[in-house]
């Protein structure tokens, strides 16, 4: 309806102020860049006739048509022998990189997405989205993106619009807090089950409050250390060097030191870095012996995180807008980091 | 006795190449001519037919029917009936090798715009392609195997039932053929329906050659 192939029975849409209806059918058109499930590459074109399409229908020049056609290849990762080939000739994920690659032609501010992964396997699918992600990255585009697959909406969605059979709008909101307080049972039941472990791929390490934890630095006297455990009740102690953590020892290790660099120490299990995911400190605090994910930022100790903080982050959905990786949305979603009127 | 037979009125005399080369380039040449005018004819006319079936659905069963009772009608008969309206013209002649153009053109034709993916099309208008571009760019190449495989049937056919013509005195060809019948000379026959065969694989062969050029996308798959 946005590009108006349906025509808006009431209400208006506006795209950067300008009721969508109040302009010419076919100009409105070329400024949204539309991307479709079966991708309806033109068959008797060679795949950089199509990306041509719209620069064409507007009229530029052949070589300006040249130059962004090359130009689009390399961004949406299309090998350039493949431009002279015909759609017919291309796999599934290729030919949805043509797709793409067409509807961004002639730089619209607004693409329109209906399903653009459906038609293509689990592995391609989960491929394109993060190429998805990564070209948004660089374009800045407002993405409206249509899909049935609520999992793809959180990992794509800045924003997710539930509509229910009908079109009714059942939520509109930022994918944590949806996943954090659905509004309806039918929302609840859309998202599934399992929506806290989902919330975990959305937030980062970086949306909790580091503690510095039971870890010490190497200078430190061993009475600090005792203090500091006996702080935390904790079975281990860490150890940094520089402010870079070095490892973990176990408390009864002290008895038999003078001072802690004559400490064993066990290397952590990994350290995360602050735009991991809580999904990965997750699955760190699993592995470790020590309950505790090490945080280090571009090397140096940041601090910890222990389960506890994970659950604390989580009670309070995060609302606001770019940051983390996170795009678009289930039956409709929008991506609106655009800064541009 | 066979011997002396086959003396008498053998099969094909090959000096009637020669003596009467005049007459069969003349009726080679208008059978090319009525082909040609009832075919392209028939090819504008399906057109239209095709954009009426595919823009007013409610048109297609009209549309095939007529075309489908047309086509069952006896060439013969049909000749016969034109006579006294249209005279022993060449009109007499085309009219009906027109309709019989038709069916198969405007099934071939449909059949192509059919065939196009609705994908594609949602693709054309999203772009904002205009809807003439969309056609003509788009729908009628995608169309243009289907379209070009109802021409090559469409002409075989037709440069077979142009010697029918021949009995309102236009015919190229079956002209030979009919006169032969009257003489019960086999020569001119046998070189007239002969012609006409290879007249007909030679046509089919270069519209066959034509649509593989403008249609370079179908001879590729994936690799």
């Amino acid at each position: 309806m946005i590009n108006r192939l349906i025509e808006p029975t009431s209400g208006c849409i506006s795209i950067g102020g300008v009721d969508i209806t109040d302009q010419p059918l076919t100009e409105l058109r070329r400024g949204i860049g539309y991307v479709i499930q079966q991708v309806g590459l033109f068959p008797h074109r060679t795949i950089a006739q199509n990306v041509a399409t719209v620069p064409r229908a507007l009229g530029w020049d052949k070589e300006r048509i040249a130059e962004r056609v090359a130009e689009l290849a390399e961004l949406v990762g299309l090998a350039p022998e493949l431009l002279d080939r015909y759609p017919d000739e291309l796999s599934g994920g290729q030919q949805q990189r043509v797709g793409v690659a067409r509807a961004l032609a002639a730089d619209p501010p607004v693409l329109l997405m209906d399903e653009p992964f459906g038609a293509v396997d689990p592995i391609v699918r989960g491929r394109l989205q993060d190429e998805l992600l990564a070209l948004q990255q660089l374009v800045h585009k407002t993405i409206v993106l249509v899909t049935h697959d609520i999992d793809e909406a959180v990992k794509l969605g800045d924003r997710i619009a539930l509509l229910n059979v009908g079109g009714v709008l059942e939520q509109f909101d930022t994918p944590d807090a949806m996943l954090a307080e659905p509004t309806s049972d039918f929302v609840e039941e859309f998202i599934g089950e399992d929506r806290g472990i989902k919330r975990l791929r959305l937030r980062t390490v970086a949306d909790l409050a580091f503690q510095q934890g039971p870890v010490v630095d190497v200078d430190a006297s061993i009475q600090t250390a005792r203090a500091v455990i006996a702080e935390h009740g904790t079975e281990w102690l860490g150890v940094t060097v520089d402010g870079v953590f070095d490892g973990w020892a176990p408390v009864a290790a002290l008895d038999a030191v003078l001072s802690l660099d004559q400490l064993d120490l066990a290397p952590p299990v990994a350290q995360l870095g602050p735009d991991s995911t809580l999904r990965n400190a997750m699955e760190l605090i699993m592995a470790s012996n020590t309950s505790v994910a090490v945080i280090a930022d571009q090397g140096r100790f940041a601090g910890v995180v222990r389960l506890e903080q994970i659950r604390a982050g989580l009670r309070v959905p995060v609302r606001h807008l770019g940051h983390s990786g996170g795009a678009d949305g289930s039956e409709g979603a929008d991506r609106s980091d655009r800064s541009d009127p | 006795m066979i011997q002396l037979a086959q003396a008498a009125n053998p099969i094909i005399r090959w000096e009637y190449f020669v003596d009467e080369w005049d007459q069969i380039s003349e009726a080679l040449i208008q059978h090319l001519q009525l082909t040609v005018a009832a075919v392209g004819i028939g090819i504008a006319l399906s057109a239209v037919l095709t954009a009426a079936v595919l823009r007013f659905h409610w048109t297609a069963t009209p549309i095939s029917g007529v075309t489908g009772v047309l086509y069952t009608i006896p060439s013969v008969a049909l000749f016969g009936v034109l006579v006294p309206y249209t005279g022993l013209t060449i009109w007499t002649a085309v009219i009906p090798l027109t309709a019989y153009t038709l069916l198969i053109l405007v099934t071939n034709f449909v059949a192509g715009f059919r065939s196009v993916p609705p994908a594609v099309r949602d693709a054309a208008d999203g772009m904002g392609l205009t809807p003439v571009r969309r056609v003509l760019g788009v729908e009628l190449p995608v169309a243009a195997p289907y379209i070009i495989t109802g021409i090559r049937i469409a002409t075989v056919s037709t440069v077979g039932l142009v010697t029918v013509a021949a009995i309102i005195g236009q015919g190229g060809l079956g002209r030979l053929i009919l006169d032969g019948l009257r003489r019960t000379f086999w020569t001119p026959m046998v070189i007239g329906a002969m012609l006409s065969i290879v007249l007909a694989l030679v046509l089919d062969l270069v519209i066959q050659m034509v649509g593989r050029l403008v249609t370079p996308w179908t001879r590729r798959s994936r690799a």
